[in-house]
């Protein structure tokens, strides 16, 4: 990685890393998918499957560049914070309005295959999950925009 | 009531989204709120009426630590509640003329609710950190109504004094809140009045009371704070009239009346009031005289009409306390009538200098009647309601036993009230007698939304005035047994006979006519006063506060020098002084390595590359092989948390690392060359910082090993974590159940951080763009 954006300075070709990251973009995602969904049982969750999305992300656009990889979403980085901000926020109320007090797990009866039970905790992760790709990528992209 | 201040709060920011509909004549509706809620006072009025019986509403809100939304009604808070709607729906009647066409109409609408909302909720709330809440927002609200003409510097300099004055009381109301809270074991003010005797007898009896002075007297505008009440007159007029006559300054006079039962009727209470009060209601009435600003001449009036309030909740007689119930509403009464004329004649002549406005009475027939009737009853003429307060003021001070006490006192008052009819009648007489200056030119003519609100004022004085049964047997007697804590008929008259204290009201109107006369001819008054400048409080506090900011301005400067390098340093010196000295001072050394397992040959391995990478990351010199090695180093961490059983640790450090790298790679290109920046010496001085720190974490871990740690928690966590959150790692478990809330604050941490760097880059950017 550190090797390449030296490469991209002297304009030299990146094509090894550029096919490359055709691959590992998606599978990259699907790896932070299977560990926030498996943190539940196994090691992982919200915080390590996002921050594993972003360094795909990242790998993208290092292989590029930032615009490249800014054009992969079809809005803003940003935008990931509020949303998962207020995907956490209403998993967290919801029991609130089921008469249970403020961030009570509360599950449905049957599990779902592969995914296991399904309950407020998987959709907190998630909005976890969002946050942190949204902050990670904000930054780190607001910095490289700024550097370039 | 919970509902109601929750409904409050929700129509406040509900008028924010309505900006086009508050331009339109139907928002006189708005109206409809505070008068809806005058109407739920007026029926709790005869639910409560005569009799200490309060009606009390719980419902929790945190109740470990005994914070609940609890609401209580009793004659004191119905009596401050319907002041509050009452005037409120004048006030907003007035405003919405006043403001006509003003851009900004619609967030003027939602200060003035919220702060309604807040006060409301400080009259009627039960429990003392609710309240706290309450009186907090109050100072909130309050500071965006007096600097809502925010392009003004003076107007935004007054919000902050008020603001910084007020606030400065809320801390001492919350430090009394939680004193009380540990005596007694409860905040609720119910439960407060059967707690009374332990709270007289703990030896924090004056800390406690000296705390709730200070709220009371910075909120009430009381000497030496009073100096904030004259400049919020910056704000609109009739958030003037609303907050600075009526509600938000007797917040204070509130809360000590609301105390007096509880903490009252001890030597330090009554003769802080008393003095306090009394200096204050002396000081403010003989500086109204003085100015000629009619909004300078109504703050100094108030200022002296609150402290005439202390002063009577001071003297806690019987009467006393029969006076504070009459002179509240009095005051209210005509002081919000001499406001909401100001306005007025502010905006027919863009002036209120009462020096030069003459003969009103020719242009404004029903405005003088009304003021007059306003004035009359400040003087305390019979037939207005405020000769019933002011014969009651009398005899407070008349039926003191002690002699000598009676006669001081009673002076006192005497001359208070002399300036403060001579006050009222330079706002209510001159400016509306004499002929009228035909240059002057009249820019806008009262409409009814404008004339309506003071006529109701008005008429209110006189009938109360004449008929004060009307609201003698809900009203006063409800509150006063409030104050009192026991049910004591005493009927309010309109005469009383020829006795000392018609002649003292006598002696105050003719002095008061007098001192009158001469103010009114004397043109050049203010800058006698202004002589006196450099002795009065605000230059004196003003001093201070500047010599503070000098202060702080000098010691952030000290710690800010901009270089990361020294933030770090002083991190981590800091740390160490802090955590070495309760470390070796404190905690027995004991370093046990038997219980250590032993070296195994790939953690050696990983140990090795650890040191060689950090090895080398000191002596590169290049940039981008120093952040490399830091990176391995990292990396070797990662690996020995997998080592060690902590799988979620160690994925976590691994991306966390990756990230970090590239962040650094990212800015690498900002940075000037590599340079050497730091001689022999700084090197040195580094080297002791960060192996002294690095000594020192080692020595904790260690430490922490030896240390017969609670394994409860832990237990805890592993025993339920599948049963009561159906994870098997418990690690997220916590995460994301057990310790959610802190999940939820961490992920708002990060998104501010992120808003941060993007706000701040961004913005940069923009600018260098522009350029």
């Amino acid at each position: 990685m550190m090797k390449s954006s030296r490469n991209r300075k002297r304009k030299l070709d990146a094509t090894i890393l550029r096919t490359a990251t055709n691959y590992l973009l998606p599978l990259l995602l699907m790896f932070s998918l299977f560990v926030l969904l498996r943190g539940h049982y196994l090691s992982g969750g919200g915080f390590v499957g996002g921050l594993i999305a972003s360094i795909a992300f990242v790998l993208h656009s290092f292989a590029y560049n930032t615009k490249r990889t800014l054009r992969l979403f079809s809005i803003p980085p940003l935008m990931l914070i509020p949303i998962g901000l207020v995907i956490s926020f209403v998993s967290s109320f919801l029991p609130v309005l089921l008469g249970e007090s403020f961030l009570t797990g509360v599950w449905f009866a049957d599990s779902v295959a592969v995914i296991g039970s399904v309950g407020t905790a998987l959709f907190f992760d998630i909005g976890v999950y969002l946050v942190v790709i949204g902050v990670v990528l904000t930054i780190l992209f607001t910095i490289s925009e700024t550097v370039q | 009531m919970l509902t109601l201040i929750f409904l409050t709060f929700v129509l406040a920011f509900a008028i924010l989204l309505l900006k086009d509909f508050v331009q339109t004549k139907f928002v006189a509706l708005i109206s409809l709120l505070p008068f809806s809620i005058f109407v739920y006072f007026l029926i709790y009025l005869t639910k409560i009426k005569d009799g200490v019986t309060s009606l009390v509403y719980t419902s929790d809100w945190v109740p470990s630590l005994g914070i609940s939304l609890d609401f209580k009604f009793d004659g004191l808070s119905v009596l401050f509640g319907l002041l509050i709607s009452g005037i409120g729906t004048l006030v907003y009647l007035y405003a919405i003329s006043y403001l006509r066409g003003h851009p900004l109409l619609h967030r003027f609408l939602c200060y003035l609710t919220l702060f309604m909302g807040a006060m409301l909720g400080v009259v009627t709330s039960d429990n003392l950190i609710t309240l706290f809440v309450f009186w907090e927002l109050t100072s909130i609200s309050s500071f965006f109504l007096i600097g809502f003409n925010n392009e003004e510097e003076e107007s935004r300099k007054s919000a902050m004094w008020a603001f910084s004055i007020t606030g400065f009381g809320g801390f001492f109301l919350l430090s009394f809140a939680i004193i009380v809270g540990s005596i007694t074991g409860t905040y609720s003010i119910s439960e407060l009045l059967s707690q009374s005797d332990l709270l007289k007898e703990s030896p924090y009896y004056i800390l406690l009371i000296s705390f709730l002075f200070i709220a009371a007297f910075t909120k009430s505008a009381q000497f030496p704070f009073h100096f904030w009440l004259p400049g919020a007159m910056k704000a609109p007029t009739p958030v003037s009239a609303y907050l600075h006559s009526a509600t938000m300054v007797k917040a204070g006079v509130f809360l000590i009346a609301r105390f007096t039962p509880i903490l009252g009727g001890e030597v330090y209470w009554n003769n802080t009031l008393l003095l306090v009060g009394g200096a204050t209601m002396v000081f403010g009435a003989f500086h109204s005289v003085f100015r000629k600003d009619m909004k300078g001449i109504l703050a100094y009036s108030t200022i002296s009409a609150l402290g005439v309030l202390m002063f009577l909740l001071g003297i806690g007689t019987k009467t006393a306390m029969y006076a504070v119930a009459v002179f509240i509403v009095a005051h209210a009464l005509y002081k919000a009538t001499f406001f909401l004329v100001t306005g007025i004649v502010d905006h027919a002549l863009h002036s209120r200098d009462i020096s030069t406005i003459r003969g009103l009475r020719h242009q404004f027939p029903i405005l003088s009647i009304v003021v007059m009737v306003a004035a009359l009853s400040c003087a305390g003429i019979p037939f207005t309601f405020g000769f019933i307060g002011k014969e009651l003021i009398y005899e407070t001070g008349l039926l003191l036993t002690n002699q000598v006490y009676a006669y001081v006192l009673t002076g006192a008052l005497l001359f208070t009230n002399v300036f403060l009819t001579a006050s009222g009648f330079l706002i209510g007489i001159k400016p509306f007698f004499g002929s009228f200056d035909k240059l002057k030119r009249i820019y806008h003519r009262p409409d009814l939304y404008l004339l309506v609100p003071t006529i109701v004022l008005s008429l209110l004085t006189i009938v109360f005035g004449v008929f004060p049964l009307f609201i003698y047997n809900e009203l006063i007697l409800s509150t006063f047994s409030a104050l009192y804590g026991a049910v004591v008929e005493l009927p309010l008259k309109i005469w009383h006979g020829i006795n000392t204290s018609l002649l003292l009201s006598g002696c105050s109107i003719v002095l008061g006519t007098v001192v009158y006369v001469i103010f009114s001819k004397w043109n050049n008054s203010l800058a006698v006063m202004d002589r006196f400048n450099q002795l009065s409080p605000k230059v004196i506090i003003s001093f201070f506060v500047e010599k503070f900011r000098q202060f702080a301005y000098r010691y952030t400067f000290m710690f800010h020098s901009s270089y990361l390098r020294s933030y770090l340093a002083v991190i981590i010196v800091f740390f160490i002084g802090l955590v070495g000295y309760k470390l070796f001072s404190d905690v027995p050394l004991r370093v046990n390595t038997t219980g250590l397992s032993a070296f195994r040959v790939y953690e050696l391995v990983v140990f090795l590359i650890a040191v060689i990478a950090v090895i080398f990351a000191i002596n590169t010199s290049s940039r981008l092989s120093a952040i490399a090695a830091t990176g391995v180093v990292g990396y070797c961490i990662c690996l020995i948390f997998v080592f060690y059983g902590a799988p979620d640790l160690g994925m976590t450090q691994f991306a966390i690392d990756t990230l970090t790298t590239v962040l650094f790679v990212l800015v690498l290109f900002k940075l000037p060359p590599f340079l050497r920046f730091s001689d022999r010496k700084l090197q040195i001085r580094d080297a002791i910082i960060s192996i002294s720190f690095g000594t020192l974490i080692a020595i904790i871990t260690l430490q922490a090993l030896v240390s017969p740690a609670d394994k409860d928690i832990s237990r805890f966590y592993a025993d339920n974590a599948y049963v009561l959150a159906k994870g098997k790692n418990v690690v997220n478990v916590i995460l994301v159940d057990f310790r959610g809330f802190d999940t939820l604050i961490e992920t708002i941490v990060l998104s501010i951080a992120a808003m941060g760097v993007f706000s701040m880059l961004k913005y940069k950017d923009d600018e260098e763009l522009e350029k």
